[in-house]
């Protein structure tokens, strides 16, 4: 337990100056422009404002730059920071099928309609260190090909789909209620749209570990990629006092469809189940893992046994949160004085009725020898 | 507030019939929000005009939880915050201009609202139109297609190959 401290406020005051120093590095060097954290460290970005949870990539920048650089840091003063800030409401859900596309792939379909497009991407490198890179950073002109104008590119869920091997989305009932953790707090279990929620702004690692975990057996998936889409896609807001709803301008999102395989139940025939993932910003491996997670965690729904830890809501949606782990982890740091002094004296106490006992053990041995 | 001031009880209906007009005023608030805020100040000193005006509600910055749904159309979630900057003017005949963006952008939703209200001025929309909204609207779609180039550069046809080969 941890009983509050005072004083050394100047001690703290000299802390924070020493490590805004620090923070600085060698004034002979340039400090760094947010523009630059935003324009050059993008997926840096896009992690911090899906942890974070709040899309403003500028905000991001200076999270990033306040954290040298320690995305979790940065993540958490984007929470703090939207605290501040008052909720104007829900937007219209996305349409991601109207994406402008930078990106949109499959591992199901060679030849899906749209095509394949790869997009700036690190597939396919060989993960060497470009030293020409660190020479001078310039970017050659990227090649262009003439292209079909599409307003609406169809997912390759909604094309397996049509020969019903997929399962579809579950209908909406209009004016379900939708929850939202960031005003009640998560109870198990969890709702398909509240798991979402958190797996959006949980850790990447923990969510790449548990994903992998259910590849390597804990967990029954079998997945393949379906569809992983990158693009910018337009937020509508319903304004009351205009009675419709308004363009606010565009995001960028990441998304991925994962396929799996399922055997079947009584009530539904072998069909391919699906789990979901869609974040701001470009994460491509944050969704993939979440989207495997999403799929694990729907064993309930499907009828599935459970039996390993991804399948296990609490203990994922319990988890998954890095900046609570950030707090309950590092709170150790964080002056234990009196509660160790108890801990100290009990232990002292304890120590001493064990040699008390062990020294009558040992008499009585020796009574036992001269008999 | 803008179907008050202009004096039409709106009825489920008449908003029906006044759709084209909405969808019209959807489209240019769309174009003004995706422009940045360079752009738009740029546009704005193009069209010339200085109407006076008063701020019903000041440029504030706050959020909108940006939905996504599951599976891709099923049911909504909530994906994550977004900030979000809006504002609301009055011209001197009581034409309301409103103006939001994503970011945190309190000179951009000013121009917005105050283009929005002279958009729906009969006398000025033809201005607005062609100073502001076509050359924002063509400069957008331009930079969509360099985009949709550069991808389309990008599109692969993979050969599978014989297992075995």
């Amino acid at each position: 337990m941890y009983v509050a401290v005072k004083g050394g406020e100047k001690a703290i005051r000299n802390a924070h100056k020493l490590m805004a120093r620090d923070r600085r590095g060698d004034t002979n060097v340039p400090s760094l422009s947010l523009k630059q954290i935003s324009e050059q460290l993008y997926l840096s970005v896009s992690r911090v404002m899906a942890e974070g949870s709040l899309h403003d990539a500028e905000l991001a920048a200076l999270g990033i730059k306040q954290s040298r650089g320690d995305l979790i840091e940065a993540a958490f003063l984007m929470r703090a920071y939207r605290t501040t800030l008052p909720r104007f409401g829900y937007s219209k859900p996305i349409d991601t099928a109207k994406m402008l596309i930078r990106r949109r792939i499959s591992a199901t379909y060679k030849d899906l309609p749209g095509g394949q497009l790869l997009g700036p991407t690190f597939d396919y490198t060989q993960r060497l260190l470009d030293f020409k890179l660190a020479a001078d950073g310039e970017a050659p002109a990227p090649e262009v090909q003439e292209f079909e104008k599409e307003e609406v590119v169809p997912r390759v869920t909604d094309l397996l789909n049509e020969e019903g091997l997929i399962e579809p989305d579950e209908p909406i009932a209009p004016d379900a209620p939708v929850g939202d953790i960031t005003r009640e707090p998560l109870t198990f279990p969890a709702d398909r749209d509240l798991r979402l929620q958190n797996l959006a702004r949980g850790d990447e690692g923990f969510l790449l570990a548990l994903g992998y975990s259910t590849q390597r057996g804990f967990g029954r998936t079998h997945p393949f990629a379906g569809e992983i889409r990158l693009g910018e896609v337009e937020v509508d807001f319903f304004m009351e006092e205009l009675g419709f709803e308004v363009p606010l301008g565009t995001m960028t999102v990441t998304e991925c469809q994962m396929i799996n395989q399922f055997q079947g139940s009584a009530s539904t025939p072998p069909q391919f189940t699906r789990g979901y993932g869609l974040v701001p910003g470009q994460g491509e491996r944050k969704v993939m893992a979440m989207a495997l997670v999403d799929r694990s965690l729907r064993a309930e729904e499907l009828g599935e046994e459970i039996d390993s830890p991804t399948q296990d809501q609490e203990f994922v949606l319990s988890h998954s949160d890095n900046v609570q782990a950030t707090g309950f982890v590092e709170h150790l740091k964080l002056p234990h004085y009196v509660d160790f002094q108890s801990e100290l004296e009990l232990i002292r106490k304890i120590r001493k009725e064990w040699q008390g006992k062990r020294e009558a053990a040992e008499q009585e041995l020796v009574a036992e020898a001269a008999q | 507030m803008f179907l008050k001031v202009k004096g039409a009880e709106m009825t489920a209906s008449s908003l029906k019939e006044q759709s084209p007009e909405i969808a019209a005023r959807q489209n240019a608030l769309g174009i003004l929000a995706k422009a940045s805020a360079q752009n738009l100040a740029e546009a704005w000193k193009n069209l010339g005009l200085e109407p006076s005006y008063t701020v019903i509600r000041p440029a504030e910055i706050g959020l909108v939880m940006v939905r996504g749904r599951a599976g891709g159309t099923g049911a909504p979630f909530n994906m994550c915050e977004a900030t979000v900057t809006r504002c609301v003017i009055a011209l001197d005949d009581g034409t309301t201009g409103f103006g939001q963006t994503l970011g945190r952008e309190k000179q951009k939703v000013l121009l917005a609202a105050l283009i929005d209200a002279l958009w729906q001025q009969q006398e000025h929309r033809v201005l607005v139109e062609t100073k502001v909204l076509q050359p924002l609207a063509s400069a957008q779609e331009q930079a969509e297609n360099e985009t949709r180039a550069e991808v389309a550069a990008t599109k692969v046809d993979f050969f599978t190959m014989v297992r075995g080969e």
